[in-house]
């Protein structure tokens, strides 16, 4: 019977700690170009630098926005979006139910509660070839590396959009009740460059 | 320090700071009380109004991001020039027509969206109503009264060209 019990014990302990992992608790630092340096082989540097941009890609706070449906997620949990909204023909919402109806052009602490509502004045979703919801790092990385499925980007625009692009910027400065994606945006700018620089290598 | 904007389609200048939420300058300080306080949160519709003609949730907008544009409300949507003034005074005559509030608290809200909709779509399916009112939240359940409240405005406008 003690023995039941202490197995139980230890059980819910694994299921805790394997809950608190998954809500919202990816990698908290972010480690820079130099910290690749001394990988000799540029396919295997190159490898591992797009490995440690995946700490911001699959953010909570950059996967709610590029879902795999119309719908965004949110929360660091990543639930449906509240209210239910889908995205257009733009990804900016439908007549009378915009993205703008409630994001505006910068995050809004609310007046009653704990907690604010997200904005930036281009707030949209990511378009369908940009899904990165359900997708491997490869996937996402060949996604990325591809201007048919990139906005058109080359991989020096993909560089400035990753390390300046205000909207990616807000990552960073989510607002109350939301943890930033890992790191800086200028470090993330700068593993992007070192990516390229490298070969801009894709995971398989 | 003010805020200059234009309410229903008259120059005022609030005199809250910058960053209260619209709803609470329209209700608390220019006395317009037919926005309703649902959750605060963007999360029921009840304080919808329209800043440019488009739909906006007062709670989460502060003050200072209207300064020099046209905010809306229930209370001049009837009265607004051009199509958005006809379709308004459509889905009200409909909604009396048809009794489609119940408790009625947030009706405002469902036709300033009902508003922009109509506005947009002059002959509305049933998945452009569901996506577009899919923000409004009524307690009452008054769905399907709503849905044939816009029907019925929209069939209307479309018979009037």
């Amino acid at each position: 019977m003690r023995a039941a019990r202490i197995v139980l014990a230890a059980s819910l302990a694994l299921v805790s700690a394997t809950v608190l992992a998954r809500v919202g608790d990816g990698p908290e630092t972010l480690r820079g170009p130099a910290d690749f340096a001394g990988i000799a082989d540029p396919r295997q540097r190159s490898l591992a630098l797009f490995a440690e941009m995946g700490k911001v890609i699959r953010s909570p706070r950059c996967l709610n926005c590029h879902p795999r449906t119309d719908s965004p997620t949110q929360g660091d949990a990543m639930t449906l979006h509240s209210p239910p909204v889908t995205r257009g023909p733009r990804g900016e919402g439908v007549t009378a139910m915009r993205c703008r109806t409630c994001h505006g052009d910068a995050n809004v602490a609310f007046s009653g509660s704990e907690g604010s509502i997200p904005g930036d004045p281009h707030w949209h979703l990511a378009p369908r070839e940009m899904a990165w919801q359900g997708r491997t790092l490869g996937q996402i990385c060949r996604q990325m590396s591809d201007p048919s499925r990139n906005g058109g980007k080359s991989l020096a625009q993909l560089v400035e959009h990753n390390g300046e692009d205000h909207l990616v910027g807000w990552a960073w400065r989510p607002g109350p009740g939301r943890k930033p994606a890992p790191g800086t945006q200028a470090l993330f700018g700068a593993l992007t460059q070192a990516w390229v620089d490298s070969g801009a290598a894709c995971p398989d | 320090m003010t805020t200059a904007f234009t309410l229903n389609g008259r120059k005022v200048a609030a005199a809250s700071d910058a960053d209260t939420p619209l709803l609470w300058v329209l209700r608390d300080e220019l006395g317009l009380t037919g926005t309703k306080y649902g959750c605060g949160v963007a999360q029921c519709g009840a304080c919808t109004v329209h800043v440019d003609g488009s739909t906006r949730r007062a709670c989460v907008t502060p003050l200072g991001s209207v300064a020099g544009r046209a905010v809306t409300t229930i209370e001049g949507a009837a009265a607004a020039h051009g199509t958005p003034g006809r379709v308004a005074r459509a889905l009200q005559q409909a909604w009396t027509e048809l009794d489609v509030p119940q408790c009625g608290f947030c009706q405002s809200g469902q036709i300033m969206a009902a508003t922009v909709l109509v506005a947009a779509i002059a002959d509305p399916s049933d998945a452009d109503i569901n996506a577009a009112m899919a923000g409004n939240i009524c307690r009452c359940a008054t769905y399907l009264r709503i849905r044939q409240g816009i029907r019925l405005a929209a069939s209307r406008l479309r018979e009037q060209r």
